[in-house]
């Protein structure tokens, strides 16, 4: 091969970095697409908008379950003495400590909705068990309060609250 | 495979590795400083472009598999859901069904330049016989793959396809079963292709490393057809023949991405977006383009049997290409008789092509036989007899000396070939009895077009006041007006519309299932429960218009078709909806439109079922025949209108996908300009030696 003068060396160097950076460039736009698609797609975050539900039918002391985005949430209507044990508990002895009244909404203390999924690892612990007569989870046995708190087992936060209101005294809108 | 082993770990850890799986070794003397000859053209460049569109297929392919319902009653709504919903799904779906499409081509260029000089000669017979059951392979997994969007050609190629098998005396019925997992092409059938259509793909990658095996054993031939014989005959293939390759590879894609992002649905048929239909077949079915000259050659025969063992032959018959080639000079280069006869094959295969695209009938099934014969006799006459009789030209004496002797082909002539290769495509769908309708204007026409948002809205309500009654538009949500390159409704107005709407709410406490108003997310209901309600009530199902217009076409005929490739036309669908619904008229004398049917210039057959639906003073503002904003209501505008809107719900990524192909054109241009002079800087030390 010929010597190469220092003068078309650097154009050379030149031409081959700008051609390796544009075919980085377009490597890494090709990777949009293909990773995008996986993400959910409009049709899912459309259906995932916010639900109504009507509270009237649920008697004190039941729990049921609606789904909004595919998670099962738990909304219960506690009884007095339900709320009188999650309201009268020492915080400092919670591994996760936070009052009742944060989880529930102001003057609505009686309805108590959670996303009724287990923080530990996503089982759908069962209500009305467990030595507090809240949630127990039978996978590892994550125990938790009436208040949805969590008090002893694998589980290392509170079963999360999702984003609702009251729309009237009888209906949530969870969203 | 072969090459110098010149590998040098060069630190501690590669030693380690290249002592135990030497693959940097591989790769190295492979694919770094294996010796290519250095006269090969830019037809050696398919091999790699092969390459890249297998693997563009299959990580498209896994990817759209991801999305994709192999079940007859959801694959067709599935694959809308790709093209609507999916985080661009609509782009991966064009690549790979345009992909498709590419990798033949490619295929067929491949296997033409190894035709015209010879590289299935000794010792190359083996390399030859993996490319032609790569062919095969191919041939298998572009006819599953076309059967899973479930449309019309999908389901009437899979009942063609697969009653070929019929043929075989005795057994032909039980094994058509067999292949079918029931009495008839249907669910077992679809799942069936989808797992095959999964599985093949990885079977052409491992016969493609036998391939490359086999040719870093025999090393490859080049067009002077004479193996190196001394250093100077051969450069390294890194960066000489890796530079070369991917600069024809970039010019490769700028094609590609015209036909993904300006006209996707060009080498598809629009009867594919009408739903199977096991009841109706298709009045023009006809395979993609690269299966024509097989479905010519099928149809030439007037036997079924005979049809289909010809057609199994000519493509078996290319496995025995080596022998029947006798010739020991290789390259056509220096066989001017076999140059002549070799063109002449070319013009048959494509001449078989186009005929295979027209209906078997009158001069074209005679055509059809002339061709088919010659096809045949290429192989079994011609190149055994020039083997023997031919008087070849003086082959130089080494690789260096050829090409010290003659300029290079220029690389705008390889780029005009391949578009002359695209002839032989068509798509007929619209008996050619019918009107030719007219080529209007649309503002979403061409490579920078869009939807006219005042159009769309008037369109929109055309259809809700018009068609909606007996027309479903199911496959679009309400939510979609008022996504970006649509209609432009607020979120507001589309809450307001959808509430108009009664769709099919959930079960309540009580397991009763009752009506409720539409929100955004819901999609627009049907008119109709099933069809046999449609059919009670006005004596024929009218059809869903969500893809109506990328479901209807017109044949363009030679050489329109071609011109609009380049143009881009590819509103012929929104051209035939506008002269269907303008195209109502008083039957010619002495025709009466039978019971319950009207006449129309436009449709094919004539009779359709469905009066003409527009009519003036069909849209009225304040009693007057306006739209909202003023726009005169007259017939040719409602029609224009309805048809822009319906021409969006059946594309609504339009804007998009045409946005994005300018983006992805310009950056191909420049990055192929990029690496033509980084080719050419590259081989510049070589040129002069
Ligand atoms: S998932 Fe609930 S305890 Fe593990």
């Amino acid at each position: 091969m010929a010597t190469i003068s220092s003068t078309e060396h650097t154009r050379r160097d030149f031409l081959y970095i700008a051609t390796g950076a544009m075919g980085a460039v377009g490597a890494v736009a090709a990777l949009v697409p293909l990773i995008a698609q996986m993400n959910p797609d409009a049709s899912t975050i459309a259906a995932g908008a916010p639900i109504e539900v009507d509270l009237t039918p649920i008697a004190e002391g039941q729990v049921i379950k609606v789904f909004w985005r595919g998670k099962p949430i738990f909304i219960n209507h506690r009884t007095k003495k339900q709320i009188e044990e999650a309201v009268n508990v020492n915080l400092a002895s919670l591994p996760d400590p936070q009052p009742d009244s944060a989880r529930v909404k102001p003057k609505h203390a009686n309805f108590q909705v959670l996303i009724g999924i287990c923080t530990h690892l996503g089982c759908i612990p069962i209500a009305h068990q467990g030595p507090y007569n809240g949630y127990f989870c039978p996978c590892h046995g994550s125990v938790y309060d009436t208040s949805g708190r969590i008090r002893s087992g694998p589980a290392p936060t509170n079963l999360a609250l999702p984003p609702y209101e009251f729309v009237s005294d009888t209906r949530i809108r969870i969203g | 495979m072969s090459g110098h082993s010149t590998y040098q770990p060069r630190n501690a850890f590669m030693k380690w590795m290249e002592a135990r799986l030497p693959i940097a070794g591989l790769i190295h003397s492979s694919f770094v400083v294996y010796p290519t000859p250095r006269n090969l053209n830019y037809w050696w460049t398919f091999g790699g472009i092969l390459t890249f569109m297998l693997a563009l297929q299959i990580v498209t392919g896994v990817v759209l598999a991801m999305h994709y319902t192999p079940h007859v009653d959801l694959a067709f709504n599935s694959v809308e859901q790709i093209m609507r919903d999916v985080n661009y799904g609509w782009l991966l779906r064009y690549l790979h069904a345009n992909g498709a499409s590419m990798f033949f081509l490619a295929a067929y260029i491949h296997m033409f330049r190894g035709m015209y000089y010879g590289s299935y000669k000794e010792p190359r017979e083996v390399l030859w016989i993996l490319g032609v059951i790569l062919l095969l392979l191919m041939i298998m997994t572009g006819f599953m793959g076309y059967v899973l969007p479930w449309g019309q050609m999908s389901y009437w190629a899979a009942v063609v396809i697969t009653n070929l098998f019929s043929a075989i005396p005795i057994v032909g019925e039980s094994i058509t079963q067999w292949l079918w997992g029931g009495y008839a092409v249907g669910n077992p059938t679809l799942n069936r292709f989808y797992a095959l259509h999964y599985l093949l793909p990885f079977v052409i990658a491992g016969v493609v490393v036998l391939h490359v095996w086999a040719l870093h054993v025999a090393g490859q031939n080049n067009p002077d057809g004479i193996e190196p014989r001394q250093d100077s005959d051969t450069v390294a293939f890194t960066p000489y023949a890796t530079m070369k390759d991917a600069f024809f590879l970039s010019v490769f894609l700028i094609m590609f991405a015209w036909f993904v992002f300006y006209t996707p649905n060009f080498l598809g048929h629009p009867d594919n977006y009408i739903p199977a239909n096991p009841a109706v077949t298709p009045t023009h079915i006809v395979p993609e383009w690269y299966y024509l000259p097989f479905y010519a050659i099928l149809r030439a025969v007037p036997n079924k049997l005979g049809g289909v063992v010809l057609l199994g032959a000519s493509i078996v018959i290319l496995a025995f290409l080596p022998w029947l080639d006798r010739s020991k000079v290789r390259s056509a280069r220096y066989r001017p008789r076999y140059r002549f006869f070799f063109w002449l094959f070319f013009i048959t295969c494509v001449g078989l092509g186009w005929l295979g695209s027209k209906p078997a009938e009158g001069v074209y099934v005679y055509a059809a036989r002339v061709l088919t014969v010659y096809y045949f006799a290429h192989f079994l006459v011609v190149l055994p007899l020039l083997g023997r009789y031919e008087t070849t030209l003086p082959v130089p004496g080494s690789i260096t000396e050829a090409v010290l002797k003659r300029s290079k082909a220029a690389a705008a002539f390889v780029i005009a070939a391949i578009f002359a290769g695209l002839i032989g495509l068509s798509s007929p769908t619209v008996a050619a009895e019918a009107e030719t309708p007219a080529k209007l204007k649309w503002s979403f026409g061409g490579p920078f077009g869009k939807f006219d948002r005042g159009q769309l809205q008037r369109g929109f309500r055309v259809y809700r006041e018009v068609c909606q009654v007996c027309h479903g538009l199911t496959l679009l949500s309400f939510r979609n007006l008022s996504e970006p390159g649509g209609p432009g409704f607020t979120p507001a107005q589309v809450a307001a519309i959808a509430a108009e709407y009664q769709v099919r709410g959930e079960p309540d406490d009580q397991g009763e299932v009752k009506d409720r108003p539409g929100r955004p997310a819901d999609r627009f209901p049907a008119p109709f429960q099933n069809d046999n309600q449609a059919r009670a009530r006005y004596n024929a199902v009218p059809p869903d218009l969500s893809v109506i217009v990328k479901a209807r076409g017109f044949d363009r005929g030679f050489p329109l078709f071609l011109l609009d490739l380049v143009t881009g036309y590819q509103e012929q669908g929104a051209d035939y909806m506008v002269a269907l619904l303008t195209g109502y008229a008083d039957p010619p004398k002495g025709t009466a439109a039978p019971p319950g049917t009207f006449y129309n210039k436009y449709f094919p057959g004539h009779f359709l079922a469905m009066p003409a639906p527009l009519g003036e003073g069909r849209i009225t503002t304040d009693g007057k025949p306006v739209y909202d904003d003023g726009t005169p209501a007259t017939v040719d505008q409602m029609a224009r209108d309805v048809t822009a809107f319906l021409a969006w719900a059946a594309e609504p990524h339009l804007e998009a996908r045409k946005r994005i192909g300018l983006q992805v054109i310009i950056f191909l241009i420049i990055f192929a300009g990029l690496l033509y002079f980084t080719k050419k800087k590259v081989w510049k030390s070589v040129e002069a030696h």
